[in-house]
């Protein structure tokens, strides 16, 4: 198929961009997203042109690197995919598709489709963890019974990859998904009993801090999510801060 | 330390304050329906429901003084969220499909709330300034039989009615997002809970504004 790309392009972090237009063809609907940048980007080098940055790892699903705002939605139309994961059955010969990196403030855009995401990793590092003696006479996670429900909560929770499309799907740019998710994995099993309440404190601190919107309740970034992380979490999350600060 | 921060400096605690204003205030617009709906069937019924709500001592210096708080509490801090979240995502996308991931009533609460906020201006101008004035500044405390005549010139105006009707076109859209945000907001969601109050929340936001438009249409019709 042909397509027609306008892309977001800046040089570096203090530049300004613009929205830049590029052709492509023969683009096989097997494709992945990431793979038809690819032949872009090899199209852009052989005509002596800068490459288009984007964020890439894993190209299955799993490490949140790839970043994307195609067609006016995170990770593109389809659901329950990241952007590796998007294929280009999705769209139609002669379409437009619209490509920007993640908007907001929090998440300041480095170089044309690579934003800077290090704000999650500054909420984790602020009590997104469970404090373990790893002397080695740790008890075994596996001998501590867990009531099946919680255990599944936990996992659904622990399947957020920190990709950041709920902040980019938002339209406050609010990160409540992500940090809900990473407050709940923990706040629902034994081993993150002894720090629940400094951890939701501490981490919607950082979360305040690093000037992420509030949440508005919209949904969009359930719906958005490439993982499926449900709303349950957030209420989950209003219920600890709330329990933890009175 | 985060844990010796003051409450409203937590975004979620300031949603918190802001789902209980918003709560409180939906339980003020089912009894200020139920008294306006008396209007309809007895004038006599609405004076003396109006007057015991006008002249209570309990009424008139605790719970008014209480409810103006919320609604100036719901309107500031709902001005006061929509600038912090602007400020979070101060370069708009270029291209944007919102719609496919949420309603337009949830995107624009701070829209209606407006439109909601200035109708109040008016709401306030027709009824709550001239009966501060009657009461506090002309001393006139007895009469019982004003409330009708007032509430039937005041939906003679055809401009007016129409105000007030669109005004309420708002209040529905407001509130088919905000009632069941609320519950989000102070944590309540669960499987069992959450789908009735998504229904109740829907009849509510259609009900409640639709019995305050049929009452001014009522009155101006009846006239």
């Amino acid at each position: 198929m042909n397509l027609t790309l306008k892309i977001w392009r800046q040089k570096e972090a203090k530049a300004s961009g613009s929205m830049e237009t590029y052709k492509v063809s023969e683009i096989s609907e097997h494709m992945s997203f990431l793979e038809m940048m690819d032949v872009l980007n090899e199209q852009l080098i052989n005509e002596g042109k800068e490459p288009i940055a984007f964020d890439h790892d894993c190209r299955e699903g799993i490490c949140g690197s790839c970043s994307m705002y195609i067609n006016g939605e995170p990770h593109g139309p389809d659901r329950g995919v990241t952007t590796c994961q998007l294929h280009m059955r999705k769209f139609k010969d002669g379409d437009t598709i619209h490509i920007e990196p993640w908007r907001a403030a929090s998440f300041p855009v480095i170089k044309d489709l690579v934003v800077d995401r290090s704000a999650f990793d500054r909420i984790i590092q602020s009590g997104g963890y469970v404090s373990v003696n790893t002397s080695g006479n740790s008890q075994d996670a596996n001998a501590i019974p867990i009531p099946k429900e919680d255990a599944d909560n936990a996992f659904d929770a622990a399947t957020c990859i920190g990709c950041g499309a709920c902040v980019a799907a938002c339209k406050n740019s609010s990160a409540m998904l992500f940090v809900s998710a990473k407050v709940s994995q923990l706040a629902l099993l034994p081993q993150g009993q002894v720090e629940r309440k400094e951890r939701v404190l501490s981490m919607v601190d950082q979360m305040d801090t690093e000037g992420f919107g509030n949440c508005s309740n919209t949904g969009a970034c359930e719906i958005e999510c490439p993982k499926g992380i449900s709303l349950d979490n957030i209420a989950r999350m209003n219920r600890e801060l709330l329990s933890a600060k009175i | 330390m985060a844990i010796n921060k003051g409450f409203l400096n937590f975004s979620i605690l300031r949603k918190f304050a802001m789902a209980l204003s918003g709560l409180f205030l939906v339980i003020f617009l089912l009894q200020h329906l139920t008294i306006n709906l008396t209007s309809v069937f007895s004038s006599d019924a609405f004076n003396s429901l109006s007057h015991f709500m006008g002249t209570n001592p309990l009424v008139q210096f605790l719970l008014q003084p209480i409810l103006a708080f919320g609604v100036f509490f719901h309107l500031s801090m709902g001005l006061v969220l929509e600038i912090k979240n602007r400020n979070a995502r101060p370069i708009k996308y270029a291209y944007s499909k919102p719609e496919e991931n949420s309603s337009w009533m949830s995107r624009n609460m701070i829209i209606t709330g407006v439109m909601i906020m200035l109708f109040l201006g008016l709401h306030f101008y027709d009824f709550w300034f001239p009966e501060l004035k009657l009461k506090f500044i002309d001393g006139i405390w007895n009469n019982e039989t004003r409330y009708f005549i007032e509430l039937q010139h005041k939906f003679h105006d055809p401009i007016r009615v129409a105000l007030y009707v669109l005004s309420f076109v708002f209040l529905s859209l407001h509130l088919m997002h905000g009632f069941q945000s609320a519950f989000q907001s102070i944590g309540f969601r669960n499987k069992s809970y959450t789908p009735f109050i998504k229904k109740l929340s829907s009849i509510y936001a259609i009900v409640v504004p639709f019995g305050f438009v049929c009452i001014a249409i009522y009155h101006f019709l009846a006239q």
